[in-house]
């Protein structure tokens, strides 16, 4: 059976190079048919956030990426509730309608049913 | 004290000026050392500058660069870049440097780029996957 790897996407969408090679890990995982499953955590939430409008910065929409993962097989995808309300994000306004959020109390859970664990 | 020994993949995402890297080094070292096995080490992120021996540094510090290179001849062992993440941080070698047209092959012969599919069949081979420099 293959192993599980779980991807803990840490870093805001501007930040640096984080959460895209993040991403490129996880859809590469997905196009080998892999179980991967993806938890934003941390500043990795804003990741989620719609609209937002990248071409100022120069730099590539993320959310299009992000879009993308169910159609590489990848639906194992999470976000911290608790991230999520410190930085005021509210759940109807994600950008990806498929994550699931979870409590804090469930993310030690998921890190524990997955074989091997990555950090971004 | 027995250990049964184990297979283990690597990965670096840290550059080499990060503590991170250097404590990677360490660990292999002396995951060999203790009779275990390194079925590949796999750089990624700024994990990828590990990969390159341009670097000149003050005589008395460590250069990285050179003691990977080393260790991994010495050991023979699987050792990828991933290709991505090295061209944009200009870590080439000369089929890449050849194609994008830039002066400067710089990738050490110790390392082969690859892409990121290598670190994820190694891990499905792995006993165990230690990452270093993760945020």
């Amino acid at each position: 059976m293959a192993k599980s790897l779980l991807v803990i996407s840490r870093q805001a969408p501007w930040s640096g190079l984080g959460a895209r090679e993040a991403l490129d890990l996880v859809l590469a995982g997905g196009a080998f048919d892999l179980p991967i499953s993806l938890l934003f955590l941390d500043d990795g939430v804003f990741q989620l956030l719609p609209e937002q409008k990248p071409e100022a910065l120069q730099q590539k929409d993320v959310t299009a990426n992000l879009a993308a993962l169910p159609l590489f097989g990848v639906e194992q995808l999470y976000a911290a509730r608790t991230d999520l309300v410190q930085r005021g994000l509210g759940e109807s306004q994600l950008a990806l309608e498929s994550v699931r959020i979870l409590e804090d109390g469930a993310l030690a859970d998921l890190i524990n049913r997955h074989d091997q664990v990555m950090t971004f | 004290m027995f250990y049964l020994p184990m297979k283990f993949v690597i990965s670096v995402q840290a550059s080499p000026q990060s503590p991170a890297s250097r404590r990677a080094l360490k660990f292999a070292q002396a995951v060999l050392s203790e009779g275990h096995e390194i079925l590949r080490i796999f750089l990624y992120q700024d994990g990828v500058c590990n990969a390159t021996s341009i670097p000149v540094l003050p005589q008395d510090e460590l250069d990285l660069g050179v003691a990977w290179a080393e260790f991994i001849q010495q050991h023979q062992l699987d050792a990828v870049v991933c290709v991505a993440a090295a061209l944009r941080r200009g870590i080439l070698n000369t089929a890449e440097a050849q194609r994008y047209g830039r002066k400067a092959s710089v990738l050490s012969d110790s390392w082969e780029l690859s892409g990121l599919g290598q670190l994820h069949e190694a891990i499905q081979q792995a006993d165990r996957l230690v990452s270093f420099g993760g945020s």
